[in-house]
């Protein structure tokens, strides 16, 4: 794709047509707003006092910034009895998050290698049962999981989690990295198994380097899905194990002293923070690697 | 350099039989071409002998060897892709000496292959260059260095230059002749363009449905096509065939009748023999359209014949002019010296040399 100035768009001059794309604009700029509104609140809500919320309306700007609630929300708000903040619970996040992108995400990469480049009889087979696990609701796994990790000695522990968020994740890294490697031509791999190549090699050196479109778009959607998990967290962990998702909800619904909305609404965004980011910096490989496999050439 | 040999090799894919039973025998250094239609399995044999599919059944043999359950690594075979089929992410110079870095073949050995391979098809300047930074012709011709760095015994080509534009086709195809000429290896080449097919092969295989319907040299297959599907498919514009009936009329001749009227063609001295069985019945008379000029072009001495047809369309090519005319109910093609050429609506006068003439029995579709 190189790029280019965009063509000029041919179209009707006239007043209707005029007043049909203000019309349109002003549609899509309402729904703009309907994005953007809540995330100013939050953001505005978690740079005023306490004082400033009781007294202020809930859309006006800050009139003196603060981020008291920011360190709070960091460092030392209480989840259940323990006062440290999310900091603590954030790092069970990430503990819990690399290990499961990249397991999931590896072993999604050889499956879609294996089920599209070396056909065996039943690769549509097992390919559709794979699938399946994509649309099995969180709810339904919960009973059988929980006594999986019970017998396996992974209960109530961050590993534990790991374990679930791997297996959930297969499903859908096959599905992505399947969908990339029909795109690939068969004569790359039949090339390079003249050349010399086994399953692994072509794998490693030929197939992988490619698929990097895929590996951004694969880790990116695992990350977020398991970083924002609440069900599983909330499940299969306990007090100290607890992802960041259950601790801001313990943060949030605390039912004692006084409602600190500025504190909740910076764990919030303290909370999102991190799949924000990734969307920010890998976002532009994401549409790219969307759009790739879904036309051939 | 190796002979290769095929002994009744079958292939399904389910229950479709894609190649039923061929036989072969492609001698050490001989250049074989397989052509045939879409889907007549030219493409598959090619992948059965590069051991990319499982056989099955018959066997095959490279350099005497029975290879049926060799993987094609193990071969020594190199094969060029129609799709080029080069490692996008790896430079030229990663994608040539992929495969000895493989058979881990000496650091030395690799470079000393690498620049005779790459001088030789003049490609030096880019092996620092990824395949998407090259051309269609620059692709197809890293493709072929590829394959010829690991000095395999074998070269497989399957349709490598379907994918470039006529001009460059034509100066590779050229090329691919002349390196077949100076290295002398063995090559079996796949493509459904018969003129590829005629200039590169020392002997070309003619496929249909499976099975090989001829097996000789261009000139053969050419001038002496086995049955009515090779007369039809190999020649562009390919042969005029007119369905008549044998009559008797001072000697055999091939009535061939339409609205316009009767053309009594007489049946060469050396098929009458062959036709005069079919005295009364029809047969089919084939003829190139080069046989068919104008009155009086011909070189003199041949077996002549004359007969007038209104010119419905006018070709030029350039060399040479194709008239098209209707006769017998098929549309058939006169291919004229351009200074020869009418306009359309008119009467031409054609002269046909029948001592080039084939004819087929219709029953049959064999040649007499």
């Amino acid at each position: 794709m190189t790029q280019t100035a965009p063509a000029g768009i041919v179209r009707r001059k006239g007043l209707r047509h005029r007043l049909m794309r203000i019309l349109l604009f002003a549609v899509l700029g309402v729904f703009c707003l309907y994005y953007l509104l809540p995330l100013f609140i939050m953001m505005a809500t978690s740079l005023k006092s306490l004082d400033e919320i009781r007294t202020g309306t809930l859309v006006s700007l800050p009139r003196q910034i603060t981020f008291d609630a920011w360190l709070k929300a960091w460092g030392s708000a209480c989840v259940g009895v323990r006062c440290d903040g999310l900091k603590p619970y954030i790092w069970n996040s990430v503990l819990m998050v690399v290990p499961a992108v990249a397991i999931s995400t590896a072993l999604g990469a050889v499956n879609g290698y294996a089920l599209t480049k070396w056909r065996f009889p039943g690769a549509n087979t097992i390919f559709a049962l794979m699938l399946f696990g994509a649309f099995i609701p969180f709810q339904v796994v919960l009973l059988p999981m929980a006594r999986t990790l019970g017998v396996l000695g992974l209960a109530g522990s961050v590993s534990g989690l790991i374990l679930v968020h791997t297996v959930y994740g297969l499903a859908f890294t096959t599905l992505f990295f399947r969908n990339f490697f029909m795109g690939v031509s068969d004569g790359i791999v039949q090339a390079a198994k003249i050349d010399g190549a086994g399953f692994f090699g072509i794998f490693s050196q030929i197939v992988l380097p490619m698929a990097l479109p895929a590996i951004v778009v694969t880790v990116i959607w695992q990350f977020t899905q398991i970083w924002n998990d609440f069900l599983f967290g909330v499940a299969f962990t306990v007090g100290d194990s607890n992802p960041v998702t259950v601790a801001l909800n313990n943060v949030v619904n605390t039912s004692t002293g006084v409602k600190e909305y500025n504190v909740d609404m910076a764990a919030a965004i303290i909370t999102a923070l991190p799949t924000l980011l990734v969307y920010v910096l890998a976002g532009k490989y994401f549409v790219r690697g969307l759009a790739a496999g879904a036309v051939k050439g | 350099m190796a002979s290769i040999r095929l002994d009744k090799v079958w292939k399904k894919f389910g229950t479709t039989e894609v190649i039923k039973g061929i036989d072969m025998s492609i001698r050490e250094g001989e250049f074989i071409v397989l052509v045939g239609p879409s889907g007549c399995g030219k493409s598959t044999l090619l992948n059965l002998i590069a051991g990319l599919e499982t056989l099955s059944g018959g066997g095959i043999f490279i350099g005497g060897d029975l290879v049926n359950d060799i993987p094609p690594k193990d071969r020594d075979i190199a094969m060029v892709f129609q799709s080029y089929a080069l490692y996008p992410t790896k430079s030229v110079r990663d994608n040539m000496s992929f495969g000895m870095v493989t058979r881990h073949v000496p650091q030395g050995e690799q470079a000393a292959a690498l620049a005779e391979v790459a001088e030789l098809l003049h490609i030096e300047t880019l092996l620092d260059r990824k395949p998407g930074q090259l051309s269609g012709g620059q692709r197809q011709r890293v493709a072929m260095g590829r394959a010829l760095v690991r000095k395999p015994a074998v070269f497989l080509f399957d349709e490598p230059l379907s994918n470039l534009d006529a001009k460059l086709r034509i100066e590779m195809r050229t090329e691919i002749k002349r390196l077949h000429q100076r290295l002398g290896k063995t090559i079996v080449y796949v493509t459904h363009d018969q003129i590829e097919a005629m200039t590169l092969a020392s002997r070309i295989a003619v496929m249909d449905n499976g099975h090989v319907r001829q097996f000789g040299s261009p000139e053969d297959i050419y001038e002496r096509p086995v049955d009515l599907f090779v007369a039809g498919f190999i020649g562009s514009p390919s042969m005029n065939l007119f369905k008549g009936r044998v009559t008797e009329q001072s000697g055999l001749r091939l009535q061939v009748e339409d609205p316009a009227g009767v053309v009594h063609f007489p049946i060469p001295k050396n098929l009458q023999d062959a036709a005069s069985p079919f005295l009364g019945r029809e047969l089919i008379l084939g003829l190139r359209p080069e046989a068919m000029v104008r009155e009086g072009a011909h070189r003199p001495g041949s077996e002549t014949f004359s007969f007038d047809r209104m010119i419905d369309v006018v070709e030029p090519t350039g060399p040479d002019t194709m008239l098209v005319f209707t006769l017998g109910g098929i549309e058939a093609i006169g291919r004229v010296d351009p200074q020869d050429k009418v306009s359309v609506g008119t009467k031409f006068r054609f002269e046909v040399d029948m001592s080039r003439a084939k004819m087929f029995d219709p029953a049959t579709g064999l040649h007499l």
